[in-house]
């Protein structure tokens, strides 16, 4: 494995960490964090999606990820408000959706927008249901914020991690929550 | 990256093709050149595997494709002993305790069969690939797979008759 990674011959790194919202695989490129997913997506499937869509050099190798768990750590303890690590948009597909997300990544901490910002912010405030969509395939959740983000009047929504888990994190920014009071 | 691959062939991740096939790699290796040098040729194996995989353009049989690469890799390490021959009397007799219940005397004998005889003897139990993988790893037919196997087998009864 460390000759394989010193050959520059591992595409995308990926390992698998514990979290308050279940168990995340994580995944990097040279250019950044890739992907985030939670445990509801099958670990073949992400994995596939990851060979496909960017390279069949898909290895686990959790080294490579220690930066990116540390920082997942310190989130989910409360000790940082933000992520300092470079992502890989690859996976976003179009401009509008890389906008929304760009958008969502500016969210501060404990603050929320709703939908409809979200679409204004991509040049198309009428969009509002493909800002969902966008936000729904959102490939690395939790680092960019799609918890952030609301329906108008402040009603959950959706998430990709399930509605316990977008509750928990924002309650965990708004400091309402603990570890162990998901 | 995405400009090394190939274009309509849908590969699945490595990983998940190491998680299924690294053990009875592994196993083949042993088998085929003992437990001192199996790790580092199963290393090569796995980094040939690699370097290759993403120009790879057909994704139908990718078990018989990566025997064919541990083949290689064994023959690699039979011609090297070739150069600088061990004399079998000098290899401890515990060394080799591989392939489950396999008598270790006759995994020695095995070793000492022509390459494609013992790939095939190797490849078929102690890997237990069938004869058209076996075909696909040696690059031969079915038939001949089946003959190799057939004639090694042959040879170590005669040798175990004999000695």
């Amino acid at each position: 494995m460390d000759r394989a990674q010193a050959e520059g011959l591992v595409d995308v790194a990926y390992t698998e960490t514990d979290s308050p919202v279940g168990r995340l695989l994580v995944a990097v490129t040279d250019r950044g964090l890739v992907r985030v997913s939670f445990q509801r997506e099958r670990r073949e499937d992400v994995l596939e999606e990851l060979a496909e869509r960017l390279s069949p050099r898909v290895l686990e190798a959790p080294r490579r990820l220690d930066e990116v768990r540390r920082e997942l750590d310190q989130y989910f303890q409360g000790e940082r408000t933000e992520f300092e690590l470079p992502l890989d948009w690859s996976l976003t597909s179009t401009p509008f959706r890389r906008k929304v997300l760009e958008r969502t990544a500016q969210v501060p901490y404990g603050a929320t927008i709703s939908y409809r910002d979200a679409a204004e912010a991509a040049g198309n405030e009428r969009a509002v249901r493909a800002a969902g969509t966008a936000l729904g395939a959102n490939p690395i959740p939790i680092v960019v914020p799609c918890h952030r983000v609301l329906r108008t009047g402040g009603a959950l929504g959706g998430y990709g991690g399930g509605l316990d888990a977008k509750r928990f994190l924002l309650d965990l920014e708004s400091g309402r929550s603990t570890v162990t009071g998901r | 990256m995405a400009g090394t691959r190939s274009p309509h062939v849908k590969l699945p991740p490595f990983q998940l093709l190491l998680d299924r096939h690294s053990g009875e790699l592994f196993r083949f290796l042993s088998a085929s050149v003992g437990p001192v040098d199996a790790e580092d040729a199963f290393q090569d194996t796995f980094l040939s595997a690699l370097r290759a995989y993403p120009k790879l353009r057909d994704a139908s049989n990718l078990r018989a494709w990566l025997f064919q690469i541990a083949h290689r890799k064994a023959l690699d390490v039979h011609r090297a002993r070739g150069r600088n021959p061990i004399p079998v009397e000098q290899v401890p007799e515990v060394a080799v305790s591989v392939g489950g219940d396999a008598e270790p005397a006759l995994w020695r004998a095995v070793r000492r069969l022509p390459d494609k005889q013992r790939t095939a003897v190797f490849l078929r139990f102690a890997a237990d690939l069938d004869y058209a993988q076996i075909g696909q790893a040696l690059s031969c037919s079915e038939p001949a797979a089946r003959q190799n196997v057939r004639a090694g087998l042959a040879t170590i009864r005669k040798g175990w008759a004999d000695g």
